[in-house]
């Protein structure tokens, strides 16, 4: 079905958080941390634009609208409107809302709660862009910018080391991911000629035909996989919970890392299905699956627990958007759903207990039950969705990819099964370890005095977890209006769906059966917890290298290697750099020349008179004399025979006016030179050594001789005098001048004579200043002592 | 016309570059003066060359009677020759400078902007 | 090089020089000559003289500083390019004014202010590069 053409609201929509990173600032610092409930209008009314397109989107209308942009590169503001767009962008705007209350309770005081709130709103732009953008290029545009506003928002605590090491890892990994993406994207351009992402998705044979899979896919698989953390590109994400909470909640959970995942979703229609996709994709993303809950289990700060099992999901979701069957992209798209609620909200937890308590280390916190309820409340439901349990929208996305995975699979079915198994028992685990852990138990003395916090810090968690358990209770509603559309734009193809919370049989169910066994097998881990903690860490420890410690390698080469490369390039002596440029240009004027056979024929001997060959002949007296001078006045005088030489020479063919200028600018030479070398004690002649000399005389022969032949070459060719002719023509007619050459030089062409003569007097200015500046201190203790002296002294010379 | 011309720029180019590749700053200097006069000739003679007879009008006319030299190339050198006999001062005043401050005349000892033991970059975040 | 002779004859030497490039200024749109040139002998003029009297004495003769003599060169150049605006011409399109006095044709225009302007600068940066250098010695 043709998209339906629709107005610009939605497009403004996609823009308004823009203005409203504008905007916040100055609503910050006029009503404090209060300024997150005007700011959460922005999403929150974004969300109610989006909901309107539910209806219409699951009855499988799709919409776009689109703005000009660069029409010559065929770059244009474009959305798509479908079911997964649908879904992704209420996601954003909606968690988005509470994120952006909750950054006013957590960073509530904070000196750049303003700048904070900004680079969050620029961040919802940017991510609601990418979701919703139809054209390739800006959707590449947003995709770059979220990894930016990532960075921005990873570095907000730039203050600290670890922080900027998080920020610039996130960056250099999900940016240079973003490159391999442009280049995906270009080459889809430029093979099927289409431009839109709406366009590629009518035909969905378009690039498996075109020749050009496999670079599409390796290339856009290497966006997508440093964007979703996946294996072996999972380190930065764990790193990036040094940024404050609420972004860890929103951008490192709910919302930035799984655009990767939106974008295998997106183009799963045009690229899946191949032997290709279902082999890849599910390897890598068990594989990410496995390690990520591995190294959950490892840690015991929460946040980083969170992660790591953030990491496991998106490599579940991977891995199930990459079997290409809709049963197993029905788990993954309900999945995704339930996903982005509970952890959303846990994230949120995690953060007001270390914002009330002073840790979020589990081992040393214990017993917040009766001191923050509310809290409490929340991260149980969320939990329990996370672990899969019944009531939960966690528990129906279970069963669903169970009953993907075992059913319909042939050859993958039984490894993804057990993954999966293994994958969400060890979840449980840290769903439980989160939610129990710091409430329950006895009490335990906490650095900071524990209390509930704000509305503005648990609105979302109770919200978002709530919601888990809503959704459920609904489950076909649910169902038909969210899922159902989103999965029609992932496989491709209209879907019946029939949800329900309850299994409605029980015999042969064999999706309740691994429910139970993944129930059973949590449990049993979670009461081993410590001693499995202390073997993962014993393994890794033995183990010792992680793609973590190789991304400093990775850097540290670059540097070095740069740093190489320029000490052999620059040697800091100018005599090498002068050698090299001079060779360069003798190879450049010589070597065409001789590549296309375009030597000038041999010149007939020129009829000059005897004087004429008299100038010609003092001009090389001149140049032998400077060239052998002993002395310094030896070599100046020299200078200006040589100088007066070519005056004459002007004179020969016709050139007064610059005979003239060269005699006068010749005497001055030898005057200032004369002032100058009589107050430098030095002599002007050669040290080279015979080599040297040899080498230089070549180099300097070759520049010679290539000019020479170039210029015999111009001048056998056909001159064209129509610029020449020009000027003569008008020059006493309009311009009312017989000499034509000042008639140029002051009226036709009277502009470049300003800027020529702006240049003599910056000249002049130059010259006066190097004169009076003086770099050395006037007393020398005050020269740094250090062994950059020469440096320092410079730069305080160049600052006086 | 032109061939004679162009010879003795190719040796006043050679001659340029022979002395800009020593080390003494004085026949840097010395070279970086014959350049400039290489350059200019080079721009005239790419014009063409025309014997004395200088690009002016009678009184009486309106455009020439004969053939005259070339104009285009003779205003682009007469500026070019201001220029460079600036940037020649300049030269020269900061060789002389640099002369003072650094206290040797050979080029590739002056090493302040790069150090001979340049600590490699520093590395960390 | 401060010869008795020399020291006598620079003064007389450099205004008859300086005379000489005004007159060769005035004449460049017709005949070879112009600001350039005009400006060229000047400061060479500038140069003997201060090479004969001492640089001091050059300063007290000019009155301004030389650089100021080359910035109001610059700007006069740029100020003759700037009238034709009030024509609403583009930018250094050239303005004429012709007189007859009885026979004889006196031609104003914005090109000769131009000129004007170049031989100012040339005067007084290259005039000033040479008094510089010269002043080095005397210290």
């Amino acid at each position: 079905m043709t998209p339906a053409v629709i107005d610009d609201t939605t497009l403004y929509a996609v823009l308004a958080p823009f203005a409203a990173a504008v905007v916040a600032p100055f609503l910050t610092r006029w009503l404090k941390h209060n300024a997150a409930w005007p700011l959460a209008i922005v999403p929150a009314l974004m969300f109610l634009h989006f909901t309107g397109f539910i209806g219409p989107v699951s009855e499988g209308q799709t919409f776009t609208a689109a703005m000009a942009w660069a029409p010559a590169y065929n770059v244009e503001f474009s959305v798509y409107v479908d079911g997964l767009s649908t879904l992704f962008a209420m996601l954003i705007s909606g968690i988005g809302t509470f994120i952006i209350l909750y950054a006013g309770g957590y960073l509530k005081g904070h000196p750049q709660q303003g700048r904070f709130f900004s680079f969050l709103f620029l961040f919802m732009g940017a991510m609601m862009g990418l979701v919703l953008c139809n054209n390739l290029i800006s959707l590449f545009i947003f995709w770059e910018l979220t990894s930016i506003t990532s960075f921005l928002l990873i570095g907000f605590d730039h203050l600290r080391a670890a922080s900027r090491r998080a920020a610039i890892q996130a960056l250099v990994v999900t940016g240079g991911g973003g490159l391999a993406l442009l280049a995906g994207f270009l080459m889809i351009m430029v093979t099927t000629g289409k431009f839109e992402m709406s366009a590629l998705l009518t035909d969905p044979k378009v690039i498996k035909n075109s020749g050009y899979y496999l670079p599409i896919f390796l290339l856009v698989l290497g966006g997508a996989f440093t964007k979703s953390a996946q294996f072996p590109f999972h380190f930065w994400l764990p790193n990036a919970m040094e940024a404050p909470t609420p972004v860890s909640a929103y951008l490192h959970s709910a919302t930035m890392v799984k655009a990767g995942v939106y974008l295998l979703m997106r183009m799963q229609p045009v690229l899946g299905g191949t032997e290709l996709w279902t082999t890849v994709l599910p390897i890598f993303g068990g594989l990410t699956l496995l390690v990520g809950t591995i190294l959950a289990v490892r840690q015991t700060d929460l946040k980083l627990m969170l992660a790591y099992t953030t990491v496991a999901s998106l490599g579940l979701l991977v891995m199930l958007t990459g079997t290409s069957h809709e049963k197993a992209l029905e788990g993954a798209v309900l999945y995704l759903l339930a996903h982005s609620l509970f952890k959303g909200a846990l994230f949120m937890v995690a953060g007001t207990i270390d914002h009330e308590a002073g840790t979020r280390d589990i081992t040393k916190l214990g017993g917040l039950r009766a001191a923050m309820p509310i809290t409490f409340i929340a991260a149980c439901l969320a939990s329990l969705s996370m672990a899969g349990l019944p009531p939960f929208i966690g528990f129906i996305a279970k069963e669903v990819l169970y009953y993907g995975t075992w059913g319909w699979l042939e050859f993958w079915g039984l490894p993804l099964t057990i993954t999966a198994l293994v994958g969400n028992a060890l979840m449980l685990v840290i769903a439980a370890a989160v939610a129990l852990k710091p409430f329950l138990g006895p009490k335990v003395e906490t650095p900071k005095h524990a209390h509930e916090g704000p509305i503005l810090l648990y609105a979302g968690p109770v919200v978002l977890s709530v919601l888990g358990l809503g959704l459920a209770l609904v489950a076909s509603t649910t169902g038909n209006l969210l899922i159902a559309p989103t999965l029609a734009s992932v496989s491709g193809k209209v879907v019946e769906l029939d949800l329900h919370l309850w299994p409605t049989y029980i015999w042969g169910n064999v999706a309740l059966y691994l429910s139970l066994v993944t129930i059973g097998l949590g449990i049993f881990l979670f009461t081993q917890l410590d001693r499995l903690r202390d073997l993962i860490a014993a393994v890794l420890k033995a183990i010792g290298w992680g793609p973590d410690k190789g991304f400093d390698q990775f850097l540290a080469g670059i540097v070095s290697f740069s740093s190489w490369i320029t000490h052999r390039l620059q040697t800091g002596k100018m005599q090498t750099y002068m050698l090299l440029t001079f060779a360069f240009t003798a190879v450049a004027v010589l070597l065409p020349g001789y590549l296309t056979n375009s030597f000038p024929a041999m010149p007939k001997m020129p009829d000059y008179r005897f004087y004429e060959w008299g100038i010609l002949l003092i001009a090389v007296l001149g140049l032998i004399a400077v060239l052998i001078a002993k002395t310094r006045l030896t070599a100046i005088v020299s200078l200006g025979i040589q100088g007066f030489a070519v005056a004459l020479i002007f004179m020969m063919f016709g050139a007064p006016d610059l005979s003239f200028t060269q005699f006068m600018v010749e005497t001055l030479s030898v005057v200032i030179l004369a002032l100058v070398m009589t107050r430098l004690n030095l002599s002007p002649r050669d040290h080279r050594k015979g080599i040297d000399i040899a080498l230089t005389a070549f180099v300097s022969v070759a520049v010679g001789l290539g000019l020479m032949l170039t210029l015999l070459a111009i001048t056998q060719q056909p001159f064209d005098s129509r610029l020449s002719e020009f000027f003569t023509e008008y020059s006493r007619s309009i311009a009312h001048g017989r000499n034509i050459v000042n008639v140029i030089l002051v009226d036709f062409r009277g502009f470049d004579t300003l800027g020529e003569i702006a240049v003599v007097v910056l000249a002049g200015l130059c010259v006066l200043a190097l004169i009076r500046v003086r770099t050395k201190p006037d007393k020398p203790e005050e020269a740094p002592a250090s062994a950059e002296a020469p440096l320092a002294e410079a730069q305080t010379g160049e600052a006086r | 016309m032109e061939t004679g011309v162009a010879v003795l720029i190719g040796l006043f180019f050679s001659v340029a570059v022979y002395l800009m590749l020593s080390k003494q700053l004085v026949r840097l200097l010395l070279g970086i003066a014959i350049l400039g006069n290489a350059v200019n000739m080079l721009i005239f003679t790419n014009g063409r060359l025309t014997r004395e007879v200088p690009p002016l009008i009678p009184p009486h006319l309106y455009t020439p009677e004969i053939a005259t030299a070339n104009p285009l190339p003779q205003a682009l050198v007469l500026t070019a020759i201001v220029i460079s006999f600036s940037f020649f001062a300049f030269l020269l005043v900061l060789a002389f400078r640099a002369y003072q401050e650094l206290g040797t005349d050979e080029v590739n000892k002056m090493r302040v902007a790069e150090p001979d033991n340049d600590q490699s970059p520093p590395q960390g975040y | 090089m401060r010869t008795i002779i020399f020291r006598t004859i620079a003064p007389y030497l450099a205004a008859l020089m300086v005379l000489f490039s005004i007159f060769v200024l005035l004449r460049g749109h017709n005949e070879p000559g112009g600001g350039f040139i005009g400006g060229l002998i000047a400061a060479s003029a500038l140069a003997i003289f201060g090479i004969a009297c001492g640089v001091a004495s050059v300063r007290r003769a000019m009155v301004f500083h030389p650089m100021g003599v080359a910035g109001f060169g610059l700007f006069i150049g740029a100020l003759a390019g700037i009238l034709s605006f009030f024509t609403s011409q583009p930018f250094m399109t050239s303005q004429w004014l012709i007189f007859h006095i009885q026979d004889v044709e006196i031609a104003l225009s914005t090109p000769l202010i131009f000129d004007i302007g170049v031989y100012l600068v040339v005067v007084g940066a290259i005039g000033s590069i040479a008094l510089a250098l010269e002043e080095r010695e005397s210290d």
